[in-house]
């Protein structure tokens, strides 16, 4: 049982993480009905930058209080990934807005093509690790260790699902994102600024995005160029998972998506009878994608959308 | 653009110039790979001959996405099984060593099994849930080729399989040089023209397919799947359909690289594979299958002209390479897919009559 409730733990900790990114490919799907296949490489751009900035901050000013570094860090890594976002969506998306389907899709992998080998050339192909400003303890709860370090990223995470619900439900804003998502020409037609509502979803995905990234940086004490893509992956298939397009059904997906993957990568090989090992992990994820989908075509909370004509 | 294609037109209508434009074409073809060898390099041939199994994998594809409309984003799992069935039937890893009439038509089965096996539970799914079930299924085979070394060893794991027979035609190894009429042929440029012919079969089975009673259902159900499903069209088999011949070019195309390269691994067959053919299917011009040709020929040679241009231009303007060589040719090569999609959203080469997938709602 006690490897049970490790899992659990670990598989809440990566679910945060997935349904913090998925909000972002959710958002931007639910409003553009794009795979906003850039998405993971912003996540990535924003543990990169908040790792270069700690470890310049430690370089220069190592006397600075741990918790301040870490706050201007997390600042500049946020920041930038909401104006890359923001020029991303400007540059290659708003142009392909009535062109066919596909068009954007491309841009979409174009840009990650970019920013991947973008990332390679300034930060170099080696994994960076984090420098060790804080050292976590590691509790016992229900046989199962936990360090301060996951009980954060959870805790934060939440908060920030929170948040993000209640500006989507309840501010002006917010129901000006959900109009554009029912009908972009219609919200138009009643004064909603489009165009700054698309941005402001980008920008906003993208905020959480680099939070994602700082904490999937933290919680493994590595970084690299290439972690976006598999992240980026992993997380929309939750959103789908969830009912892409559908906020509560990202933040499921993604909590779902975690808890199969450790679980799984745990116990497949007692239920295979040691035929299939963890290697196979990835495997169970997709399976589990394909049968969820096969009973509900879409998504556990995604609404049934009726044929158009 | 209206000008071209009524230039196109008048060609078209014009026998005699239309016979020497074939002719001028099957001199190019046949002399093309004599013509790289000899200016740009013996790699170039090889190169080339990639650059056709990957038009091959791209018409396949387009039968998916163009015609049919069905996003796949795992096609290259198709690939990899045909790659892998032509690996195991000929080579030292089972001791099989089936002739290569046996092995085409059994892993171009096997690959239209596979894809049944993804067709049929996905038939409900609409658009971008279709999209991602593809990327999972792509990635299972993946992960199973690279993990059934153990308990029974079959694909020989991450290590993959190596001296894969070639081609043997008639007695004669393809990869080997052979003399005919005085002129040596290098194993690479014998492949070049099997598949030369092999393409413009495809190519031929491709415009036959789409002028076809299936093709126009495909075309139908594209456009609007229950408008085709009321004209009395049964969306199930032709969906399926659609899988299965994608599938089959898939699983052909795959065993022709297992024969080409001798060697397979699971590293050939990675979702970014099947992300960049996709991008030839797009950037050439979805469902047009001259403009696919022209998206899977650009695709495969620019990063290659980019690899040999990328350190020798740097030190030649700044004096020393200063960038990753490797880095700067990806960088510019996701440049220019966003700005070819940028400045032409249909395609380099689109079809001109036909709306575009998804351009509703």
């Amino acid at each position: 049982m006690d490897i049970f409730f490790q899992q659990v733990i670990n598989g809440l900790v990566l679910g945060s993480v997935y349904a913090l990114v998925a909000l972002g490919y959710t958002m931007v799907y639910g409003i553009l009905g794009l795979i906003n296949f850039a998405h993971g490489e912003v996540v990535m751009v924003g543990a990169m930058v908040a790792l270069a900035t700690v470890a310049y901050l430690f370089g220069y000013f190592p006397e600075l209080n741990p918790i301040v570094m870490v706050l201007i860090a997390a600042t500049t890594s946020v920041i930038s990934c909401m104006v890359l976002s923001y020029f991303i969506e400007r540059l290659a998306y708003r142009p392909l807005r009535k062109a066919p389907r596909l068009a954007p899709l491309i841009t979409a992998i174009g840009i990650s093509i970019l920013l991947q080998n973008l990332a390679m050339i300034i930060w170099g192909r080696q994994y960076k690790t984090v420098p060790k400003i804080f050292s976590f303890e590691t509790r016992e709860f229900l046989g199962a260790n936990i360090t301060d370090l996951q009980i954060f990223i959870i805790v934060l995470s939440a908060i920030l699902m929170t948040l993000l619900l209640l500006i989507v439900n309840y501010s002006k804003l917010g129901r000006a994102m959900r109009a554009t998502s029912e009908s972009q020409r219609i919200a138009g037609l009643l004064g909603v600024n489009i165009n700054k509502i698309i941005s402001f979803t980008f920008v906003i995905g993208a905020g959480l995005g680099a939070v994602a990234g700082i904490l999937v940086a933290a919680n493994y004490s590595v970084a690299h160029y290439s972690m976006g893509f598999m992240l980026g992956l992993k997380a929309f298939t939750a959103a789908v998972l969830g009912g892409i397009g559908n906020l509560g059904g990202a933040v499921l997906g993604g909590l779902l998506l975690g808890l199969i993957e450790s679980i799984g990568a745990g116990y497949i090989g007692d239920i295979t009878g040691g035929f299939l090992g963890s290697h196979y992990q990835d495997v169970f994820a997709f399976l589990v994608l394909i049968i969820v989908l096969v009973f509900r075509p879409t998504g556990i909370m995604g609404e049934r959308i009726s044929e158009r004509a | 653009m209206s000008i071209i294609s009524k230039g196109i037109e008048k060609i078209r209508s014009n026998k005699r110039i239309l016979f020497i434009g074939y002719v001028l074409l099957g001199i190019a073809l046949v002399s093309l790979p004599f013509l790289l060898s000899n200016t740009v390099g013996r790699t170039w041939v090889r190169i080339l001959d990639f650059a056709l199994i990957y038009a091959m994998l791209a018409l396949g594809l387009n039968i998916v996405v163009g015609f049919a409309g069905l996003l796949d984003l795992g096609y290259i799992a198709f690939y990899a099984v045909g790659a892998y069935a032509w690996a195991l039937l000929a080579s030292p890893q089972f001791g099989l060593h089936l002739p290569f009439w046996a092995i085409l038509p059994i892993g171009a089965g096997v690959a239209a099994i596979f894809g049944i096996l993804l067709g049929a539970p996905t038939l409900r799914l609409r658009g971008d849930y279709l999209a991602i079930v593809t990327l999972g299924f792509g990635e299972i085979i993946r992960i199973f080729l690279n993990n059934l070394d153990h308990p029974v060893n079959v694909t020989n794991g991450p290590i993959g399989i190596n001296k894969i027979d070639p081609i043997v035609i008639a007695g004669a190894d393809l990869t080997r040089t052979h003399e005919i009429l005085g002129i040596q042929f290098s194993g690479a440029h014998i492949y070049y023209y099997v598949l030369v012919l092999l393409l413009m079969i495809t190519v031929l089975i491709c415009v036959r397919l789409e002028n076809s009673r299936l093709g126009r259902a495909w075309i139908a159900v594209r456009e609007d799947e229950l408008a085709a499903q009321a004209m009395g069209i049964n969306t199930r088999n032709v969906k399926l359909l659609a899988f299965a011949l994608g599938a089959t070019f898939g699983g052909v195309a795959g065993g022709l690289f297992a024969s080409l390269q001798g060697f397979v691994s699971p590293e050939s067959f990675v979702l970014l594979e099947s992300i960049m053919v996709l991008c030839m299917v797009v950037l050439g011009g979805m469902g047009h299958i001259f403009g696919v040709l022209l998206g899977a020929l650009l695709l495969t040679t620019l990063p290659e002209i980019l690899r040999s241009t990328a350190s020798p231009i740097q030190e030649s303007l700044f004096g020393a390479v200063y960038i990753d060589p490797e880095a700067l040719r990806m960088l510019l090569f996701g440049l220019a897919l966003i700005l070819v999609m940028l400045v032409r959203p249909t395609g380099l080469w689109p079809g001109t009559t036909r709306k575009q997938l998804g351009n509703k709602g």
